[in-house]
């Protein structure tokens, strides 16, 4: 019986294990389990060692799920709210993810803290995907990076061509004026024809779907729509206010880089924490799972010593009497 | 929406995942249950049960009740109403830039394309042939929609080259915004806000989207401050030395006194 359990906890805690308890007794790790022949008694210390941590990791795994709980809260309202925000850009100028532009930037909205699910790993996997999309002859697309996450990333195949990297953007609550100045930072910094904005967009608790919003340069614009096409019908348009057409254009795209980008920082905040949510909500449950099965296993290994005493009591009484 | 319509039973899966997104709409439901006269409170749950009694005689299957339900959310999501205050947005039709999801499966064909925004957004509908007689007004900011798809009579926008008013069939434009006011005309109700800066767009099929940093309904503005402002930024603008400086300056009294006439005049 004892050997039994020893079997199995062996594939937990041993590499080595062989059926011979004498070979058993040179491994480190059983030496403490089996006792050396003739002893009477198992030690169960390191079962109860491994049960205190695993329960211990659950607590935090569940308190880090509440936590992350009440900032989903928190944050969802205004995510939702801010999304009537990029809709009249769109309705305006239409969604111009397949323009063709020489020079792409991409910029990754990721998050700082780990343990948040597979959120940044998809971002980054859709920002290459776009990169390698976008490259060709004459165009090298480049990176703004925001986030630690997803820096560290990228930084491992692409360090040439990050132009800007921000982090700890959610230090301070997240308001317009200081993703206004983020964005101007941007535009002023980098050069560009087209910003591929790729964030993971929150639509529920569970379900976070990459998104990647568009927004081009007032030159490619004013291309565009003098060439037709999609944004053909922004000749119709009268412009009132500004001396020229390109100054308002100007304008235009500035304002919408910073309300695209506002909305996308706070989706991918929102994403952020539904996906920490979810990942603590699992791991606490399996470390429920493993405390359970630990349990059982301790239980055995410490009815089965306790056994073991009493058998060997037993036989050496009724060895003296008989 | 178009998934639900059939009454496979497979759909219930779908019909519920759906029910989670619309919960958050909470004002779909409004349009419903306030022709029943019901709270606008009531959590979905409840209103599949009170569908049932009134729709059918004999206790309806779970198909019955799928069918008749959907069509109430059809009903409720038709095109021009457009869901009053809902800050939610739900993917209509799953519309999307087929030649860039052609460009992407050429090149990455693993992956699954990344959606945009097109995709999120409820489509506009087109000019119409003869002008309409409301102008549907989206007046959102950063951290609200002010309002969404409101019908009005008329808009009167502080655009930079003065004050502009918006009538259905107006010409498609883009206006810049100064601060001002915004009024809101409908019926006889005059809503006013003062906006800082921003844009205006009017579409050819009267549809107007004004976008603002900031609005505050008029009557919200302490006049007091409001002069003691116009001191302290008149103060700074002639003590102020540097470019940014006077630049600050300058914006700081052409708001407030934008603030000052609005509230007079």
């Amino acid at each position: 019986m004892a050997m039994v359990a020893l079997r199995r906890e062996g594939r937990r805690f041993a590499p080595l294990i062989s059926h011979n308890p004498i070979n058993a007794v040179r491994s480190s790790v059983i030496t403490e389990e089996l006792a050396p022949q003739g002893a009477r008694f198992v030690s169960t210390q390191i079962v109860r060692t491994r049960m205190k941590s695993v329960k211990n990791i659950q607590k935090i795994t569940k308190a880090m799920k509440m936590v992350a709980a009440s900032k989903l809260r928190a944050i969802q309202t205004r995510a939702e709210n801010s999304r009537g925000l990029w809709q009249p850009f769109t309705a305006l100028l239409g969604d111009a993810s397949s323009v063709d532009v020489k020079k792409n930037v991409i910029v990754t909205i990721s998050s700082d803290k780990g343990l948040c699910g597979g959120i940044n790993s998809t971002a980054v996997k859709i920002s290459r995907a776009i990169h390698k999309l976008s490259s060709g002859p004459e165009k090298e697309p480049g990176y703004v990076v925001l986030g630690e996450k997803a820096k560290v990333q990228l930084i491992r195949d692409s360090k040439q061509q990050i132009k800007l990297s921000i982090s700890e953007l959610q230090k301070n609550p997240l308001n317009y004026t200081q993703v206004a100045v983020l964005a101007d930072d941007i535009l002023k910094n980098v050069e560009y024809d087209a910003l591929r904005i790729v964030f993971n967009k929150f639509q529920s608790v569970v379900s976070f779907l990459p998104t990647m919003s568009t927004v081009l340069s007032p030159e490619v614009v004013e291309r565009e729509s003098e060439s037709g096409g999609k944004l053909g019908e922004l000749d119709s348009y009268e412009i009132e206010g500004g001396e020229t057409k390109s100054e308002v254009l100007q304008n235009l795209t500035e304002f919408q880089f910073s309300c695209v980008l506002f909305n996308a920082v706070l989706e991918s905040a929102c994403s952020e924490q539904g996906a920490r949510m979810s990942a603590m909500d699992s791991s606490s449950r399996n470390a429920g799972e493993m405390l359970d099965r630990l349990t059982l296993t301790y239980n055995r290994t410490r009815q089965a010593s306790i056994t073991t005493e009493l058998t060997e009591i037993i036989s050496g009484a009724s060895a003296l009497e008989g | 929406m178009h998934v639900i319509r059939d009454d496979n039973v497979d759909s219930l899966k779908v019909y519920d995942r759906v029910c989670t997104v619309i919960q958050s709409t909470v004002k779909i439901y409004d349009l419903e249950i306030d022709e029943d006269g019901e709270d606008g409170e009531e959590s979905f749950e409840v209103r599949k049960k009170r569908v049932r009694p009134c729709r059918t005689e004999r206790p309806p299957k779970r198909s019955t009740m799928l069918r008749q339900a959907p069509r109430l959310l059809a009903r409720a999501t038709s095109m021009m109403k457009v869901r009053s205050f809902s800050t939610a947005d739900v993917p209509a039709t799953p519309t999307a830039d087929s030649s860039f999801i052609d460009a992407w499966r050429k090149v990455i064909p693993n992956i699954d394309p990344p959606n945009t925004p097109l995709a999120f957004m409820t489509p506009r509908p087109s000019t119409p042939t003869s002008i309409p007689s409301k102008l549907t007004v989206n007046f959102v900011l950063p951290y609200q929609s002010e309002l969404s798809g409101k019908e009005v009579d008329m808009v009167i926008i502080p655009a930079t080259t003065g004050q502009m008013g918006v009538l259905p069939g107006h010409v498609a434009t883009i206006a810049e915004l100064k601060p001002g006011v915004l009024s809101v005309h409908e019926g006889n109700d005059v809503s006013k806000y003062f906006i800082s800066s921003g844009f205006a767009f009017i579409h050819a099929n009267s549809y107007a989207d004004i976008i603002a940093v900031e609005a505050v309904p008029i009557d919200r503005i302490d006049p007091n401050l409001v002069q003691k402002g116009l001191a302290e930024f008149t103060q700074k603008l002639s003590t102020a030395n540097t470019e940014s400086e006077k630049a600050e300056a300058q914006i700081g009294v052409d708001v407030h006194s934008a603030l000052n006439s609005a509230l007079t005049g």
